[in-house]
């Protein structure tokens, strides 16, 4: 039988990035918040310590702060006249654990979206006629656009003292930025990062074949940073453990660094680690949220009643919730129909190795310390010779040269013994990897639901992922690694590459990102999405939904910096609005 | 003579700004919660994870354990059913309701120097916290210090009652910083040597003192490790945010900041370093200058380069409002390099304050590091981008570490 505990005015599941600014932002609106995390606290000291976070056994093979799947896991299959089995691995995707969420171990990689990737299908059927389009293909155009979201950008970027150039400023194309993305109202709040050598060589190869290089807008602070909340970052020392580790510098934004330390001090905060929300519930007429039920660690059930609450878990765990607290209708792939479980899609991620004949210090490294070009990302280039749509975009990492998993050798070295050794001693300081990081496109195939046979430990049904790639992204991808090719073949001093492309069917056991979108689409209707403009669900107006779980689709970049944009526009909306005349805001 | 009487009149009025601002029983509780927090009782009257003002503290002093007592309002375990006499002779004598002698472990010696308005604003603002039963174990002291008795000997010796006495000759603001560091802040209760029954060696105060392995440093005015070179906004920001371009507050004064100093005015906070800054030079332990050690001590160097550069960088310069310079640094060059030692060992965090919320943290080293390292490191450190001060032994890590373990 649950406790039942004292009404709070809003309850957040999870406590990562989107719950942080949520908390953040209705408590300065006098709310009493309470988040649930579901692992337990951690700060940059002593959990980061750079006294021993560099120990990448720990974290980068054993995984030390992702989600444990003997604990909580999904089922997987390809497709839909497959048996699914649980994911009893991390592998291809690692959701993070704990306070801070993924945002404590991200690289710092923050995109915005093009304006045409909020518009994707009405743009692309408008340049290339409707036909253009696979009839699986079930992608939608945003309710809102980049200008209506380009103030919460904005917002998120000075939040996180992102490191950058701005490649157009109210549009005006700026000499060493990104040329096509999306008018910036000011530049980035801090300059771009340090070059490496490799990205110095990535950019002389990449302009010399005419195309538009410009340095990755980064998490990772280029110099001392006072956000304008108040908390500061330190600058990055490109000590190369960022992706998989939290950062122990204070110098790579997450919520640790740039929210808690203003947010821990209120007294209208409070959050409760281990508490694991199996349940949204609802009233009898199933279109109000009474609250939550959680689990502690000592398996003890409580509801936490609320007025208003908050998915702030990660996307594939919003889905879940939905679903188990039967908040909408589930996505049906036979008829099309349904929105809980719509639209579930991945990135594509493709490798092109280059050695180079000098030394490139593969170690000194951040997260986004990268020379990226954008020439064939989304919309950036005429489609119509291709056959297909969306792109990617094409980076030189340097992130680090982590002496067990990042390093590159030739292909046809042997795997292990004295000829491994010697090609490893040869290249280890004089070799990095450009990432082909596509956009997947959204197929009524590929969805969300809950499997029927397997239970997790609280009973619930584990949540369903049919997924495969799909041509029109595999045609993609293959174009764009071709184009990366291009861009290796004129590296000067290269002695030469290695492809590792992305093809054939999706699998669960390599890694590729933690990029895992959709689920619980934002929509102008409740028959093509389950949440409103504002992040609301269409059928219960007091639960909102953040994060990635909304993206009707893919598009090529990573998606944090969307999520922190797409929170803030979220927010602002439950504050001026929802507050005032709590109901259905669309 | 007429001039001085003015000054004075001045001096007293500066002295009672806080009260004059406000008006009836909510401007007495504001100045009671003002002067509680200028005070920093929290820190003593509250145990980790216990309720506010409940006490149970664990207060560790050279002659044993003092546990603080339970100052809420509770009438069986607290201060509820004191009067405002009983509470003021608290204070002001450091005799507690049933007569006893209180052991100067409570502050009653700087306490003594605050008015009778003062002192009962203080007991309004704690009559308005939540009562909490909570009964406070005995103090485990060393005989014969267990004896309450011996208390009133020690206050022959030491104790110099009696309320603040304006300095005509100062200026108002001036003797607002004496009234605020002499009385309620007793900042030389940490920051002065003590004799060996514990109480302030009075020629030497402020010189610096130790205490649970850290040192609180010289406010005089000495130039290595002291605060000399330091400018009155130096000292103004650091009491109000924890942060200032030399250093960060750390250790114990991390709390202090935290709990009191933060929550001071600006104009309290300006007086106190106006005061401060005219405090008499210390000359007698002047810190020792010594030729520089960082020339062959690779061993320090390297430690230096590989786990410490990151944030306090290459110079030691620091990065500004985060982490603190090395170089110049008072708490570095420490005569005594207990406090350096402690703070490689075990990590601190700093204060968290509303202009400077982050709590950052500087991480333990007691795992990673031997004696012999962490003596290479800081010789290193205190020799190094011209700093001037002698190398440290193994011999002085090892009994910081041990002691440090011993209270944990």
């Amino acid at each position: 039988m649950a406790t039942r505990l004292k009404p709070v005015d809003a309850v957040l599941v999870g406590f990562g990035w989107t719950a942080a600014i949520i908390a953040q932002e209705l408590t300065d609106a006098g709310l009493q918040v309470l988040a649930l995390e579901r692992g337990s606290f951690r700060d940059t000291d002593p959990d980061f310590s750079p006294a021993q976070i560099q120990d990448e056994l720990r974290y980068a093979v054993r995984k030390a702060t992702f989600q444990e799947p003997d604990r909580e896991t999904l089922t997987f299959r390809n497709s839909g006249n497959e048996t699914a089995l649980p994911m009893r691995q991390l592998g291809s995707f690692l959701p993070g654990v704990g306070v801070g969420g993924a945002g404590v171990h991200w690289n710092g990689q923050n995109w915005r979206f093009l304006p045409t990737d909020f518009s994707m299908r009405s743009h692309c059927e408008q340049r290339y006629g409707k036909k253009f389009l696979s009839d699986d293909m079930t992608i939608q155009d945003w309710p809102l656009s980049y200008d209506d979201l380009e103030p919460y950008y904005d917002k998120w970027e000075y939040l996180c003292g992102i490191s950058g150039k701005a490649g157009n400023l109210n549009g005006a194309i700026q000499e060493g930025g990104n040329p096509f993305e999306g008018p910036r109202k000011r530049e980035f709040p801090l300059p771009p990062l340090k070059r490496s050598a490799s990205t110095v060589k990535f950019d002389e190869a990449a302009k010399s074949i005419g195309l538009h290089p410009f340095p990755c807008p980064a998490g990772n602070a280029s110099a001392p940073y006072t956000n304008p909340l108040g908390a500061k970052l330190g600058q990055c020392t490109y000590c190369g453990y960022c992706e998989w580790f939290g950062c122990g510098n204070y110098s790579k934004a997450s919520p640790q660094t740039t929210i808690l330390p203003v947010l821990l001090r209120k007294d209208n905060f409070s959050y409760k680690t281990n508490a694991y929300v199996t349940r949204v519930n609802l009233d009898s007429t199933g279109k109000k949220a009474t609250g939550v039920t959680y689990i502690d660690a000592q398996g003890r059930e409580f509801e936490q009643p609320a007025e208003l609450v908050v998915l702030c878990a990660y996307s594939l765990h919003n889905v879940h919730l939905l679903l188990v607290s039967k908040i909408g209708t589930p996505y049906d792939p036979a008829t099309n129909t349904g929105a809980v479980g719509k639209n579930y899609a991945y990135q594509m991620s493709a490798n092109v190795d280059v050695f180079f004949d000098e030394i490139v210090n593969p170690f000194m490294g951040a997260g986004a310390l990268g020379q990226v070009v954008d020439d064939f990302n989304g919309d950036n280039f005429d489609h119509g010779p291709h056959g297909f749509i969306g792109g990617a975009y094409i980076s030189m990492w340097q992130t680090g040269g982590r002496p067990i998993l990042q390093h590159y050798v030739p292909e046809g070295t042997p795997k292990w013994g004295g000829g491994f050794k010697k090609a490893l001693k040869e290249n280890y300081l004089r070799s990095a990897s450009m990432q082909i990081h596509g956009g997947v496109m959204s197929y009524k195939q590929n969805h969300l639901d809950l499997d029927p046979t397997y239970r997790d430990i609280y009973g619930n049904p584990l949540m369903r992922m049919t997924f495969d790639f799909q041509k029109n992204d595999l045609d993609m991808e293959k174009y764009v690694t071709e184009r990366a090719v291009e861009i290796a073949k004129a590296v000067k001093g290269n002695r030469g590459y290695n492809v590792r492309p992305r093809t054939g069917h999706y699998g669960i056991v390599d890694y590729q990102t933690t990029h895992n979108t959709g689920g619980a689409i934002i929509g102008d209707s409740p028959s093509n999405s389950a949440i409103n403009r504002y992040c609301q669900s269409w059928d219960v107006s007091n639960v909102f939904v953040m994060g990635a779980s909304a993206y009707p689709q893919n598009p090529g970049y990573n998606p944090t910096g969307t999520v922190g944009a797409l929170t803030y526009w979220a927010a602002d909306a439950i504050k001026s609005r929802y507050l005032k005349n709590p109901g259905a805001l669309v | 003579m007429r001039r001085d009487l003015l000054r004075l009149v001045a001096a007293t009025a500066m002295t009672l700004t806080t009260a004059s601002v406000f008006a009836g029983d909510y401007a007495e509780l504001e100045l009671g919660r003002y002067l509680v927090q200028a005070g920093d009782c929290q820190s003593c009257h509250t145990d980790a994870n216990g309720a506010p003002f409940a006490g149970a503290r664990a207060i560790p002093t050279p002659f044993g354990i003092i546990y603080s007592r339970n100052i809420t309002p509770d009438t069986a375990t607290g201060i509820g059913g004191w009067s405002d006499e009983d509470f003021y002779r608290a204070l002001h004598e450091g005799i507690s309701r049933d007569g006893s002698h209180l052991y100067p472990a409570f502050p009653y010696p700087w306490y003594t120097r605050l008015s009778r308005v003062d002192v009962a604003a203080i007991k309004s603002y704690l009559d308005t916290v939540t009562p909490v039963r909570q009964i406070i174990p005995p103090n485990k002291l060393n005989w014969p210090l267990n004896w309450r008795s011996l208390v009133a000997v020690w206050n022959k010796l030491f104790f110099d009652e009696g309320e603040f006495h304006a300095n005509a000759d100062k200026s108002p603001e001036w003797n607002r910083g004496a009234y605020l560091v002499e009385g309620a802040g007793h900042c030389s209760a940490c920051h002065s040597p003590k004799n060996i029954l514990g109480a302030v060696k009075k020629h030497d105060a402020f010189e610096g003192g130790e205490g649970e392995n850290w040192l609180a440093p010289d406010l005089t005015g000495r130039a290595l490790d002291g605060v000399s070179e330091w400018s009155a906004d130096d000292i103004t920001a650091f009491l109000m945010t924890g942060v200032n371009s030399r250093t960060r507050a750390t250790g114990p004064m991390a709390e202090v900041v935290e709990l009191s100093t933060s929550h001071l005015n600006a104009d309290d906070a300006k007086a106190i370093a106006a005061y401060l800054k005219d405090l008499p030079n210390g000359a007698s332990t002047a810190a020792k200058e010594t030729a520089g050690t960082a020339t062959g001590n690779s061993h320090g160097r390297d430690l230096y380069a590989d786990n410490c550069t990151a944030c306090h960088m290459e110079k030691g310069t620091g990065q500004p409002g985060i982490f603190p310079p090395l170089k110049g640094s008072a708490v570095a060059q420490s005569p005594d390099p207990a406090t350096a030692i402690h703070l490689v060992l075990s990590g601190s965090h700093a204060a968290s304050t509303p202009s400077n919320p982050n709590r950052f943290g500087m991480p333990p080293f007691a795992g990673k590091f031997s004696d012999d390292d962490v003596a290479a490191l800081l010789t290193y450190v205190r020799s190094a981008w011209g700093n001037r001060a002698g190398a440290v032994s193994d011999s002085q890590v090892d009994s910081v570490r041990k002691a440090v373990a011993t209270n944990k």
